[in-house]
C-alpha cells in the first residue's frame, strides 16, 4: 500500500510539475530579433546602428523575417521589431518615436496629411475555403459576413446542399483572423463553430468536413480544399496584386515625410522595397508588392 | 545530518569522504525538486495575480464572457472554462472508471495467467502513447463519427474531448486499481468462498471493497491526469469560449492557455489573464493533490 501511494503521490506531483511548466515555458517569446543576428560573420559590414519598427502585429512573421535576412547581411545592424497595433505604429512614425512604423492598412488621408508616408511592402491575402464537395463557387463579401456572423447558417440559403454551416476560424489574436474580420468588417462579431491554433487545423478540418467554411492566407491554400470566388474573382496572387481580389490587406511600412532615416534604417526599407526581398516576404505568407 | 559531520579523528578515510560526498549530492537533488516547486507556485503567483486584480477576483471566476482580443469591450470571465474542465474531468472519470475498474477486474482476478500476460503490456503501451496521438486519431475518427451519429454541423464538442480523455486515463486506472486488487490478502477471498458466495460476489463484494483506498487513488490520478491534459483535446474540443454543453465546441482552462499565449502581447491584460488561468488551474491540481494526501493518511490511520 505504501508503495503505491508514494507512486501515487509522485506521479500526481509530477503532474503538478508539468501543468506548472506548460504556463511557464511559453512565456517568453523573444519580441527582440536582434539575437538571431548575432552570429558572427566575415561580410565587411559598413553598416551599423539599430532600426527600431514599431506596429502592426499582423506583420511581425515578415518583419522578422526581413529583419533576419537583413542582419545576416550586415551583422552589425540590429533590426527591433515591436507589435503594437498600426494606429500606434502609424503614430510613432509621424512622432520620430520609431524609424519605421508598420501599419497592416492603407494610410488614411489625414494621417497622410501629418506627414506619414506610405511605402507598401506587401499585400496580404486572405483566401476563403470550402470543402470541395461543397457546390458553392462564389460568394460576395457581404454574403460571407453573413455567414461568420451566424446570419446565414445553412448551405441551402446561399445555392448548396441542405447542410448546418460550420464555421471555423482562428483564435483570437491570430493575424489572419484580424485581417479576416477586418477587411470582412465583422470584428469581435463573428460566430465561430470552432477556432484552430493553426492555419492547417483549419484547412485539415475543411477538408474533412463537407460544411466546414474557413479562412486562410492565400499561400496556404492547396488542393484539399476550394478556394471560393470573393464577387467573381478568384484569389490568386496575380488577382491580390492587382487590386481585384477584395479580401486583401497592404502592408505598409510608414516614414515621415521630410524626416531623414538612418542610414541603417533607410537600407532597410530600400531592402524591404527591393525584388531581393521577394522571396522573403513569399516565405512569410504574403505577396510582394514589388517582386 | 549528524552522519554528515566527519568522523572523531577529525580525517577523512577516502571511503567516508565519498559517502559524504554522495549525501551531500542527494541533498542538493532533494532541494532542487523542491525548489522547481516552490519557484513555479511563487512565479505564477506573482504573475497571475495582477490581472485577477485588474479584472476583478469575482468578475474573472465567475464572468461568462471570455474576449480577450475585442477591442471595443474586452472581457476576461474564466466561468466557462472552469466549468468546461469540471465537466470534461468528471465525463471522463464517468466513462473511464467503470470501465477501467472493470479491467483491472479481469486482469488480477479473472482472466487466465496467459491472456492477462497478453492484455497487460497493450495496457502499458496505451500509456505511453502522446497525447497529441490520441489528439489526432481523435481528430480523423471520433469528430467525423459524433458530426454524423448526432447530425451536428461540426464533431468537435465537449463529448469528444471526454472520451478522449476518458481512453487517455485508462492505463492509469486499471495498472493502479489492479495493484491494490492484488494486494488485498488471499485469506479475505478464501474465507468469502468457503462462505459460498460465488466469485464474481467475491471480488465485488470483499476484494473491491477491501481495494477501496487503491482504486480511489487511481481514480484522483485519473483527475490529474484528465485536468491537466492540453493537446489531445485542443485537437478535438473546438476552442470556442461557450458555456459547456456536450455537443457544442468548448475551451477547457489548459486549451486556454495553449491557444492565446502565442499571440498575446507581452505585458497585456490578456497575457496576464492567461496567467491568472495557469494560477486556477495550478490552485486545481494542488487541492486533487492535497484531497489524495488527506485520503491517504486517513486510510492509513484507519
Amino acid at each position: 500500500m505504501k508503495r503505491i501511494s508514494t507512486l501515487v503521490l509522485s506521479g500526481v506531483l509530477c503532474l503538478g510539475l508539468l501543468a506548472g511548466c506548460g504556463g511557464g515555458t511559453a512565456s517568453q517569446p523573444s519580441t527582440n530579433p536582434s539575437d538571431s543576428g548575432s552570429t558572427p560573420s566575415e561580410n565587411t559590414a559598413t553598416l551599423s546602428g539599430t532600426v527600431n519598427t514599431d506596429g502592426s502585429t499582423s506583420m511581425e512573421s515578415v518583419v522578422k523575417a526581413l529583419a533576419e535576412a537583413f542582419m545576416e547581411a550586415n551583422p552589425d545592424v540590429t533590426v527591433n521589431y515591436s507589435g503594437t497595433g498600426s494606429g500606434t505604429g502609424i503614430e510613432s512614425a509621424t512622432a520620430g518615436t520609431c524609424d519605421i512604423g508598420l501599419s497592416s492598412r492603407a494610410l488614411k488621408d489625414e494621417e497622410k496629411s501629418n506627414g506619414a508616408v506610405e511605402n507598401i511592402v506587401a499585400l496580404d491575402g486572405v483566401a476563403v475555403v470550402v470543402n470541395p464537395a461543397n457546390g458553392v463557387e462564389d460568394l460576395t463579401v457581404e454574403q460571407i459576413a453573413q455567414i461568420f456572423t451566424g446570419e446565414i447558417t445553412n448551405w441551402s440559403e446561399l445555392g448548396g446542399e441542405d447542410g448546418q454551416i460550420a464555421v471555423f476560424g482562428r483564435e483570437a489574436g491570430s493575424g489572419t483572423r484580424g485581417a479576416f474580420e477586418e477587411i470582412v468588417g465583422v470584428e469581435d462579431a463573428c460566430k465561430y463553430t470552432n477556432e484552430y491554433s493553426s492555419t492547417g487545423d483549419v484547412i485539415g478540418n475543411v477538408a474533412s468536413n463537407p460544411n466546414g467554411i474557413g479562412y486562410a492566407s492565400l499561400s496556404a491554400v492547396n488542393d484539399t480544399v476550394k478556394a471560393v470566388k470573393v464577387g467573381g474573382v478568384a484569389p490568386s496572387e496575380a488577382t491580390v496584386l492587382d487590386g481585384t481580389y477584395s479580401i486583401q490587406r497592404p502592408f505598409v511600412m510608414v516614414t515621415k515625410e521630410g524626416a531623414e532615416l538612418s542610414e541603417a534604417a533607410q537600407a532597410f526599407l530600400d531592402f524591404a522595397m527591393s525584388a531581393d526581398a521577394a522571396d522573403i516576404i513569399a516565405a512569410a505568407g504574403a505577396v510582394s508588392a514589388n517582386g | 545530518m549528524k552522519a554528515m559531520i566527519p568522523g572523531r579523528s577529525g580525517k577523512l578515510s577516502p571511503k567516508e569522504a565519498l559517502e559524504w560526498i554522495m549525501k551531500v549530492l542527494f541533498l542538493i537533488c532533494g532541494f532542487i525538486a523542491i525548489a522547481f516547486v516552490l519557484l513555479i507556485t511563487v512565479y505564477l503567483v506573482i504573475s497571475g495575480l495582477p490581472a485577477i486584480r485588474e479584472v476583478g477576483l469575482v468578475d474573472f471566476l465567475f464572468g461568462t464572457r471570455w474576449a480577450s482580443t475585442d477591442q471595443t469591450d474586452p472581457a476576461y470571465g474564466i466561468l466557462p472554462f472552469i466549468l468546461t474542465s469540471i465537466y470534461g474531468t468528471a465525463g471522463a472519470i464517468l466513462l473511464g472508471v467503470p470501465l477501467g475498474f472493470f479491467m483491472a477486474v479481469f486482469l488480477a482476478k479473472v482472466a487466465p495467467p496467459k491472456v492477462a500476460a497478453a492484455i497487460r503490456p497493450a495496457v502499458d503501451l496505451l500509456a505511453g502513447i502522446p497525447s497529441v496521438v490520441y489528439g489526432l486519431v481523435g481528430m480523423m475518427v471520433l469528430l467525423p463519427a459524433i458530426r454524423e451519429t448526432f447530425n451536428l454541423a461540426a464533431g468537435d464538442s465537449l463529448l469528444a474531448a471526454i472520451i478522449v480523455l476518458a481512453v487517455m486515463i485508462l492505463p492509469s486506472i486499471i495498472s493502479v486499481s489492479e495493484t491494490a486488487l492484488r494486494a488485498v490478502p488471499k485469506e479475505y477471498e478464501e474465507a468469502s468462498l468457503a462462505l459460498g458466495a460465488t466469485e464474481l460476489e467475491t471480488y465485488f463484494r470483499v476484494t473491491a471493497p477491501a481495494a477501496k483506498s487503491g482504486i480511489a487513488a487511481a481514480v484522483v490520478l485519473g483527475v490529474g491526469r484528465a485536468i491537466g491534459e492540453a493537446m489531445a483535446i485542443l485537437m478535438v474540443a473546438g476552442n470556442v469560449a461557450n458555456m459547456p454543453s456536450l455537443f457544442s465546441s468548448v475551451k477547457f482552462l489548459t486549451t486556454a492557455i495553449a491557444s492565446e499565449m502565442s499571440y498575446a502581447a507581452v505585458g497585456s491584460l490578456q497575457r496576464n489573464a492567461l496567467y491568472s488561468i495557469g494560477l486556477v488551474l495550478f490552485l486545481f491540481i494542488m487541492c486533487i493533490n492535497v484531497f489524495l494526501n488527506v485520503f491517504l493518511k486517513r486510510d492509513k490511520e484507519g
